[in-house]
């Protein structure tokens, strides 16, 4: 009785696949899927080599002391990175006076112990970096996690910001609806999902930063600066992940040999092991 | 429950005897893993996933713990209390790491502990009740994982929230009351996060309750083993202590190695992009993705793609995607064959390893893929394999086959025919 049973459960289910998979096929066929704009000229993120890479990976200091100016000189306009406290920059190599100093230039809005109203005071180190109000039309995301919240990471954010150009001549001949208007305030960066992002380009020129430690801020380098930054908000404890990593794993394979050794002493009496 | 050579109990210390009398725990302790528990000696390495697989959920319950001391089940501050877990909870970012990959190795282990009960019919009598009991603990974990990754408040944790209980809503009649009555809304809110993080607590403790229900119905025919034929004598057994412990030991600092190795170095490779983003209900990602261990039946469920007779395509799916896993508790007595092991059944051993395997390969490729053509219509063809694998081949091949003739015994499995008569005397 059950096999009955099962037989005809069988049947419904794949008879209904059939259906469904023949329907799907001729639809295919009679008409094909279009490539969309963004399937054909959607890149993937470029080659960009980060000292936080690969399980070897570490913090490069002053590249993220760099990366941290451009953040605060560019980026902060418009963006949030509201998981990092300023205490958090000592790990960036900045002393304690310097952190207080950073966290001394920012506004917090808080309540004032004294009167209980909210008042704007000096920062803290204690503090969380502030909410960023952005004047413009859109949602500029808080950038803490963004390394970790984009497939590609860090070469995505490097790409992006880099990735900036006309909309190539090919893709209008393909996709003539798919021309920006210029007051549609878009712009064409092929790394971006839709090919189409509302951010104007935020490294338009060079020197947009002075590096206090000479190095030349290139709009290349300074996309490459930010974007190891980055990676840090996003993943402060990186270095010491990947360093108590090597011990375990190192103790667990000494532990895997002595294990199997063991296992062959044990079984040793029993042959056909 | 044992076999009549296995090892007895003896307490020697004074303590120990005091104890035995009052209440025998090391003696329940020593006849289920220790060397009171007699197992097959011709168990492979397939034999290591359920060691394994209490492991992980002992890791998952103790992780689990002390992210629940820092965590904070409320929509406002879900998403920041995990990100205080990584950055100022000390040890924090580990515990969390090893608790988010720690739900992806329960489920690799788990899979596999399954696909080696299907190759050597582990369901088979005597040993249906340890099956029907694994696959509620299967289930039991899919619900205890979806709703786990709906606690970070990322927005994947929303989506996948909306699209999971969405499911209920295909029901016909009851379905949107049904469904506004498990997330206690119309959409994933508070009191949604609130009753998942509970129920998220609450279900791994009943998973080892059923774990133990599955080691004590394990215990009562003993493990099967490779050959599938049952024990007979003494010869063919060893004590599961030491012989086993030492088996299972040095795998579980193996499993520690690679286990490492995707916790310090790749913690975020089986993981989602946008559970990064904090929950947004006014914006649905481009594609909504469930975690990778649910993709097969995620797969199942979006190949239906037409109505079929009454049922529209969506009921289907809803039906299938349950069913898939259904079928399992059916299997027992599904699949006639007096053969058990996979190693003798010649046909059944190509379904397995051309149509199931493979099936079930494309199934778990296509879940996570976007719902377009070519993947819809490679999962349809492989939900068709799948179903029609449990459904009907596998009754008509355990009907029609002529099995490979099995060795006499284990021990005749493991030493050869030519030892046989220097054994005599062991038996």
């Amino acid at each position: 009785m059950i096999r009955i049973i099962s037989l005809a459960v069988g049947a419904f289910f794949t008879l209904a696949l059939l259906l469904a998979f023949g329907t799907g096929a001729v639809n295919y066929i009679s008409e094909p899927p279009a490539p969309s704009a963004e399937k054909v000229f959607h890149e993937h993120p470029k080659e960009a080599k980060f000292a936080s890479d690969g399980p070897f990976g570490h913090f490069d200091e002053a590249q993220l002391q760099r990366g941290f100016a451009v953040y605060q000189n560019v980026c902060a306009a418009c963006h949030s990175i509201s998981q990092v406290a300023y205490r958090d920059l000592e790990k960036l190599g900045y002393n304690e006076a310097e952190v207080k100093a950073i966290a001394a230039k920012a506004t917090i809005n808080a309540k004032d112990p004294l009167s209980g109203e909210m008042k704007d005071r000096p920062g803290l180190p204690a503090d969380k970096f502030p909410p960023v109000v952005y004047a413009g039309a859109g949602h500029p995301p808080d950038l803490s996690l963004i390394t970790k919240a984009r497939h590609g990471g860090a070469a995505y954010v490097y790409s992006l910001l880099t990735g900036y150009t006309e909309q190539p001549a090919e893709l209008i001949k393909r996709f003539p609806d798919a021309k920006l208007k210029p007051d549609s305030g878009l712009h064409y960066n092929p790394y971006f999902a839709n090919l189409n992002i509302a951010m104007t380009p935020p490294l338009a020129s060079d020197d947009l930063v002075t590096y206090s430690d000479g190095t030349k801020a290139t709009k290349d380098q300074m996309a490459k600066d930010v974007a190891a930054f980055l990676v840090w908000t996003a993943e402060p404890n990186l270095e010491k992940r990947h360093q108590v990593g090597f011990v375990w794993v190192l103790f667990m394979l000494f532990a895997t040999v002595l294990g199997y050794m063991s296992y062959r002493n044990i079984w040793a009496d029993k042959k056909g092991h | 429950m044992s076999f009549p050579w296995a090892n007895e109990y003896k307490p020697s210390h004074p303590l120990m005897v005091w104890m035995d009398e009052k209440l025998p725990l090391p003696r329940l302790v020593y006849n289920a893993v220790g060397g009171g528990y007699e197992v097959p000696r011709n168990l492979n390495y397939f034999w290591n996933f359920g060691f394994l697989a209490g492991l992980c959920l002992v890791m998952q319950i103790v992780t689990g713990i002390v992210l629940a001391m820092h965590y904070g089940g409320d929509t406002r501050v879900a998403f920041n209390s995990t990100e205080h877990i990584m950055r100022d909870v000390n040890w924090g970012w580990l515990m969390r790491y090893a608790h988010a990959n720690g739900a992806s190795a329960f489920f690799v282990v788990i899979y596999l502990h399954i696909f080696r009960g299907f190759f050597y019919s582990s369901y088979k009598a005597p040993r249906e009740m340890i099956w029907l009991i694994g696959v509620v603990i299967f289930l039991l974990m899919m619900a205890t994982a979806f709703m786990g990754y709906v606690l970070p408040w990322g927005q994947m944790s929303y989506w996948g929230a909306q699209v999971i209980t969405g499911l209920f809503s295909a029901i016909p009649l009851v379905g949107d009351a049904f469904r506004e009555w498990l997330l206690g809304g119309f959409a994933p809110d508070n009191a949604t996060l609130n009753r998942f993080f509970s129920l998220h607590f609450l279900l791994p403790f009943v998973i080892l309750g059923v774990v133990i229900l599955h080691v004590w119905a394990l215990h009562i025919p003993g493990s099967s083993n490779p050959t599938g034929v049952e024990v007979k004598s003494e010869s063919d057994t060893v004590p599961f202590y030491p012989y086993y412990i030492g088996k299972d030991g040095w795998t579980v600092a193996l499993f520690m190695v690679l286990f490492g190795i995707a916790v310090f170095f790749m913690p975020n490779a089986l993981g989602h992009p946008d559970n990064y983003v904090p929950a947004n209900p006014m914006q649905t990602p481009a594609h909504i993705v469930p975690e990778w261990y649910f993709w097969p039946f995620y797969a199942i469920l979006r190949a239906f793609t037409v109505d079929f007779l009454i049922v529209p395509a969506k009921l289907m799916g809803v039906l299938a995607m349950f069913s898939a896993i259904l079928v399992w508790f059916f299997l027992p007595w599904l699949d006639r064959s007096p053969v058990r092991s996979g190693s003798y059944r010649p046909l059944y051993r190509k379904f397995f390893w051309f149509g199931l395997v493979p099936a079930m390969a494309v199934l778990f490729y296509c879940g996570g893929a976007p719902a377009e053509e070519p993947f819809v219509m490679l999962s349809q063809l492989a939900s068709l394999y799948y179903f029609a694998h449990f459904l009907i081949i596998v009754p008509i091949v355990s009907s029609i086959e002529r099995p490979d003739p099995l060795p006499f015994s284990i021990t005749e499995a493991v030493l050869g025919a030519d030892d046989k008569a220097s054994l005599g005397g062991q038996g």
